[in-house]
């Protein structure tokens, strides 16, 4: 069997996502075409696919915080949020978003990476105050505007923890490259990986602080239309 | 030893509990597909410890095809209007704060905590589960304390999550069926059909050729992993060992550090990484699922240029 017949679960997943299938459907679809096209026997492919489905269930558990913070939005979290924003005078999208993403980096650094995420701290928080900001400026903003400052919300909350995570020495990712270089009789210290993901870490800091501006730019332009 | 079964045991309590309400709800217009799909993960949760694999691979798959055909729709109670919200938030003021900021204090004292807390010589947690473990924890006490704190009944938090479970839909559950995609490509070996391939199209003795192969490569296989651990061992042991490191004599730690940051700008940019951009569309109530990575490509794309070109110049230097 030709060993690109494998690659059938890539080509599945592109051409599912690209023609907007259900996402759940067309990875399920991909995984066990890949299987068969392995060589793997069909009772063996849906037990492995069950197998890494229950290891995995540790990626769910960040719904466990849905109650309470269901319980505070509807008692009003997110507009005591904006409240505040809406108070701090030179607050603007911009800025929120530049001070969560210089907080996020620098905690994730340290190695506090629960500090962030998006169903504790950007959701109930830092989008609501994102949004408030542009809104005591510009008045009621268009849907458009509303989800473009959303989806920087949640972008912010991504870059900041990347590309901060990988400066704290314990971090799993810097464990993980000291491990494939040990297999290859490299022997290093998380310490002597870890410090040349600093210049990386300063570059994106500089690069996304530009694009935030250029969205605060792009807000006064258009007035939150 | 606190295991993870029991946390796993209570998030299945809860999408049970998700499934029970929705059944409930007459009003549904996809109540018995809703009902279905929960209580499908719930079991997967709640007895998946025990479970044979197959079995559970097969209610995985019965959850994906549930969903597939159709969809689940975002039907749910309304939250209470603005103006109720409005009134609520300034009766409780900043108190509100205390419940939503307990969760991360929490669960990061009991990750730290959990390191000496042992009991006849064995630790009462195991270090790899301490912040599931502190953030359950952080959980129960977070109610312990917004419940009363804003008269809720114990119904509240069932009722809420399912507001919020629905909100966000069957997209809950993809990042562990990306997770199981994963296993069945590294058991079928696409990770070296990719770097053979990549490796084949390279002019091994031109340095910056091999760099921005690796760097590039690290990226895409990346986004098709949606991982990039995933990626990492396969285009390391395939292109950067080999070209970069034995051929080339370039710096180790500059090329592993450099090149997992390669991979994280295709994280970025890539929808099968659904629990940092599909999730969070979903949970923000984004009506495009790829809203997050739209914003994020910018910024992934100049960032990988600045990747190559900084391991260009540094990797051969030290």
């Amino acid at each position: 069997m030709s060993p690109l017949l494998t690659l059938i679960g890539v080509a599945i997943v592109i051409v599912g996502f690209a023609l907007r299938a259900n996402p759940l459907l067309v990875v399920t679809v991909a995984g066990l075409a890949t299987g068969l096209a392995g060589g793997m026997d069909p009772v063996a492919v849906v037990a492995e696919f069950g197998r890494a489905f229950t290891e995995n269930r540790y990626v769910a558990l960040v719904w466990l915080i849905l109650p309470v913070i269901g319980i505070l939005e509807r008692n009003g979290l997110r507009e005591r949020a904006q409240t505040l924003v809406a108070r701090v005078k030179g607050a603007t999208t911009g800025r929120v978003l530049i001070a969560y993403l210089a907080l996020r980096q620098l905690t994730a650094a340290m190695g506090l990476n629960s500090l962030g995420g998006h169903a504790q701290m950007v959701r109930p928080l830092i989008a609501p105050m994102a949004e408030a900001a542009a809104e005591t400026r510009f008045g009621r903003l268009a849907d458009r505007t509303r989800y473009l400052i959303r989806a920087h919300a949640a972008a912010a909350d991504n870059i900041g923890a990347f590309f901060g995570e990988d400066i704290f020495l314990a971090m799993g990712s810097v464990l993980l490259i000291k491990g494939v270089l040990e297999h290859d009789g490299i022997d290093l210290t998380p310490m002597q990986i870890a410090v040349w993901s600093i210049p990386t870490a300063l570059a994106v800091f500089v690069i996304h602080v530009l694009r935030l501006i250029h969205l605060d730019r792009k807000l006064r332009r258009e007035g939150g239309a | 030893m606190i295991g993870l079964d029991a946390v796993y045991i209570l998030a299945g309590f809860m999408f049970a509990a998700t499934a029970w309400i929705n059944f409930r709800d007459r009003a549904n217009p996809k109540r018995w597909k809703s009902t279905l799909f929960w209580g499908l993960y719930a079991v997967t949760f709640m007895f998946g410890s025990w479970l044979p694999p197959f079995v559970t691979g097969c209610l995985a798959i019965g959850m994906a095809f549930t969903v597939g055909i159709g969809g689940l729709g975002r039907h749910s109670a309304p939250e209470p209007d603005a103006d109720t919200r409005r009134g609520s938030a300034e009766r409780f003021g900043n108190r509100l704060f205390i419940p939503a900021l307990m969760i991360p204090v929490v669960t990061f004292a009991g990750t730290v905590l959990f390191k000496y807390l042992s009991v006849g010589g064995e630790l009462l947690v195991a270090p790899g589960n301490a912040t599931l473990v502190s953030l359950c924890i952080a959980v129960l006490l977070a109610l312990g304390v917004a419940l009363p704190m804003l008269h809720q009944t114990l119904a509240a938090p069932f009722t809420e999550s399912r507001r919020l479970l629905n909100a966000v839909g069957a997209v809950a559950a993809l990042p562990q069926l990306l997770a199981a995609l994963g296993a069945l490509f590294a058991a079928a070996g696409v990770g070296h059909v990719v770097s053979d391939l990549v490796g084949r199209f390279i002019p091994v003795g031109n340095g910056f050729a091999v760099v921005a192969a690796y760097g590039i490569g690290m990226a895409l296989f990346t986004m098709v992993m949606g991982n990039a651990f995933a990626a990492f061992p396969v285009m390391t042991a395939g292109i950067g060992l080999p070209l970069i490191v034995h051929l080339h004599h370039g710096d180790a730690a500059i090329m592993g550090a450099v090149g997992m940051l390669s991979g994280y700008c295709g994280t970025l940019m890539t929808p099968m990484a659904a629990n940092f951009n599909a999730v969070p569309a979903a949970l923000l109530e984004l009506p495009d699922p790829n809203g997050v990575i739209k914003v994020q490509v910018p910024t992934g794309l100049v960032l990988l240029a600045v990747n190559i070109t900084l391991m260009y110049f540094l990797v051969f230097r030290f």
